[in-house]
């Protein structure tokens, strides 16, 4: 199997599927002749001319409405926007629209649409270039929300996205576009969907992750190991719907559990998660949940390293909850 | 359109000293970028500069400028000092928003420019609120709001013309449309060319003109300008211009060729103002000692930003919410 890197993998997922059904096209800012800022659509307008890989003007707004119309006549359209940060001037017609349509037909009438855009710090890139904004979707019923963190898993959820019967909001982390890589198959498959992974077993605290984070994770996983604390740590990779039955199965393995995300503390996705476990595993817990994120502030230029959740701020809290 | 102004030697060089201050603060900013002591992203505006400049110089102090990301020009332009501007390219405590914003999201209430804005058309209407607020104050202070041919395609730059128009606001819109939003020509993104065509809409008075010189910026927004302050009316002002270099640093340019690119290097306003005050006015003495002086100030400002502190972690909580709150 060759080694590709998360947009190299995304690049061959979207590729793939382009030729397999020619439902499926592309819209966004740069994503034709210059094949996107972070190069994920390159060579795709080349094969497959400018009526499926199509350049648009600045108008996010624009181009996930117009999505959501070609998807009311039945194309499979797979937006992208440059940056989540510049999601926003789309979020009416996220929230207002693309949520609802099957709710609004009686269950009949999906709006199936991907959206395909880069979350995530670890590129000094500052308030508007930097942030995590998947809870502000996982709020709205009606949308599915995907985020992996490895060359396979991406190209695997993505065909499972675009297959997908609901719209997806497909975050890429961006800070491991070329850092994370791995062995990817060339032919078709597909990661389903609803399902997280066991990234490192482990028998005293469960560490929930995704995306960029996990490998910080993986690091602070083996920096407890060298102080005898066993952590398990679990890739979402699917953010909505949660697989609920992984992370109660190792919760009720370890009896600790300790949830990592960039976004902000207040009302991120963790505090979902421990709240369901809360719900599901309350008597199997040994330690009060913990979190270790982003800070309840914009997302800063010079102190990316403290904000994020890197390696050393979660360390301790592993220790912490294993000591408790 | 255009408003005949006065010109002297000794303003002919202070504006191109200002135009070389910036030309030279961008450049150090770039061998800094690529040294790795500036992070994320750092859009030049070399090319640009007579607009800044020539915008700058028919503004009164207290007139409000907001612009985007590309936004080193316009805060030296105003006033900042170079060194508080580099230092937060810097990220440094010293800068102008204490190291927190960087490169895109200079801010300057001192000079009253309310911003460079990371979200393309973000802040047009909130230049049509500042314009109102002015207006409501009964005070004659104009806002000019600047942006590229880009966020004419998004609906906050409609959203802002409109407000200004139905309530005749005093501002000027200036889009100065370098051909390029990021890397797709503008002939990929636009139906009409023309972007001073989207007033008429409006029923607001428009102007355009391709950029030369320094004078004629001013000349132009003079009017428009005039218009804001005297008959409280909006005008949208096209400058077609040019940048010479990538959209980002991180921006190789492929999507130009370097024939394009030369061809319009060749018509750089700032060479072309510094070639007139040698050449046609026999001002080389004078030029060359600004040059030295203004060499001192930019390296004056990169040793400021380098030993400069970095912003403490306690600064974050406290520059988000006025008081402090519950975790
Ligand atoms: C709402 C939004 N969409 C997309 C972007 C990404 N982006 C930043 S600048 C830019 C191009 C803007 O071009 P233009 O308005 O012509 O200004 P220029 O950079 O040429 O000065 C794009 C697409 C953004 N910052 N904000």
């Amino acid at each position: 199997m060759p080694q590709m890197n998360m947009v190299q993998a995304i690049n061959d997922a979207l590729r793939l599927e382009m030729r397999r059904d020619s439902r499926v096209v592309i819209l966004g800012e740069d994503v034709g002749k210059v094949g996107g800022v972070f190069r994920v659509t390159a060579g795709l307008f080349d094969e497959f001319g400018d009526d499926r890989v199509i350049d648009t003007p600045l108008s996010e707004g624009g181009i996930i409405g117009a999505a959501i119309g070609m998807a009311l006549y039945g194309l499979v359209p797979v937006p992208e926007i440059q940056f989540s940060d510049f999601i926003f001037p789309a979020y009416d017609q996220i929230v207002s629209e693309l949520a609802k349509y099957r709710y609004r037909s009686g269950g009949e009438y999906p709006a199936k649409i991907v959206i395909r855009t880069p979350v995530g710090g670890g590129i000094r890139g500052g308030h508007y270039h930097s942030q995590s904004p998947e809870s502000l979707f996982i709020h709205v019923a009606g949308l599915k929300v995907v985020c992996p963190s490895n060359p396979a898993d991406a190209k695997g959820l993505l065909l499972a996205s675009i297959r997908d019967p609901d719209p997806v909001l497909f975050f890429e982390p961006k800070r491991i576009y070329r850092a994370a890589k791995g062995e990817v198959d060339e032919g078709d498959y597909t990661v389903p969907i609803g399902k997280a992974a066991i990234a490192r077993d482990g028998k005293d605290v469960t560490v929930i992750a995704w995306g960029a984070m996990l490998y910080e994770c993986l690091e602070a996983a083996n920096q407890a190991a060298e102080q005898g604390v066993d952590v398990e740590v679990l890739d979402l990779r699917t953010l909505w719907p949660l697989d609920i039955e992984a992370i109660v199965a190792s919760v009720k393995k370890t009896g600790r559990v300790v949830v990592v995300h960039e976004a902000p503390k207040t009302c991120g996705l963790g505090g979902e998660i421990v709240a369901l476990i809360n719900e599901k595993a309350f008597l199997h817990l040994e330690a009060p949940p913990a979190r270790v994120t982003g800070f309840d502030t914009p997302f800063p230029y010079t102190l990316e390293n403290e904000y994020l959740p890197l390696a050393h701020r979660i360390l301790p809290t592993l220790l912490e909850t294993a000591r408790y | 359109m255009t408003t005949t102004l006065p010109k002297s030697d000794e303003l002919s060089l202070d504006l191109y000293r200002q135009m070389h201050t910036i030309r030279r603060f961008e450049e150090e900013a770039a061998r800094a970028y690529a040294q790795g002591k500036i992070g994320g992203f750092l859009h030049l505006y070399i090319g640009q500069e007579p607009i800044a400049v020539g915008a700058s110089s028919v503004m009164r102090p207290d007139d409000y400028l907001l612009t985007t990301y590309r936004d080193h020009g316009m805060a030296l332009a105003r006033g900042m000092s170079p060194r508080a501007a580099m230092a937060e390219l810097f990220g440094k405590v010293t800068g102008c928003s204490k190291g927190l914003g960087g490169s895109m999201h200079f801010f300057d209430v001192e000079h009253s420019m309310l911003g460079g804005y990371g979200i393309v058309g973000g802040h047009i209407p909130i230049a049509a609120g500042t314009a109102f607020a002015s207006k409501y104050r009964g005070e004659d202070r104009v806002t000019l709001v600047f942006f590229g041919e880009g966020a004419c395609s998004i609906g906050d730059f409609h959203e802002g013309l409109s407000l200004a128009a139905l309530w005749k606001l005093p501002i000027v819109f200036v889009c100065e449309n370098n051909e390029y939003s990021m890397g797709t020509p503008m002939s990929r993104t636009m139906s009409v060319e023309d972007v001073s065509m989207k007033a008429l809409g409006y029923g607001m008075a428009r102007d355009r003109f391709f950029v030369e010189s320094v004078d004629q910026v001013r000349e132009h927004l003079a009017e428009a300008i005039e218009r804001a302050r005297t008959l409280s009316e909006p005008t949208l002002v096209e400058i077609r211009t040019y940048r010479f270099r990538g959209h980002s640093m991180s921006d190789p340019g492929k999507y130009r060729t370097p024939d394009e690119l030369e061809d319009r290097k060749k018509k750089d306003a700032v060479l072309r103002a510094r070639a007139e005050l040698v050449d046609e006015k026999g001002l080389k003495e004078a030029v060359e000692k600004l040059e030295a002086e203004v060499e001192e100030v930019i390296a004056d400002a990169v040793r400021f930003a380098e030993e400069s502190p970095e912003p403490g972690i306690e600064l974050l909580e406290a520059t988000t919410y006025s008081g402090e709150f519950a975790r």
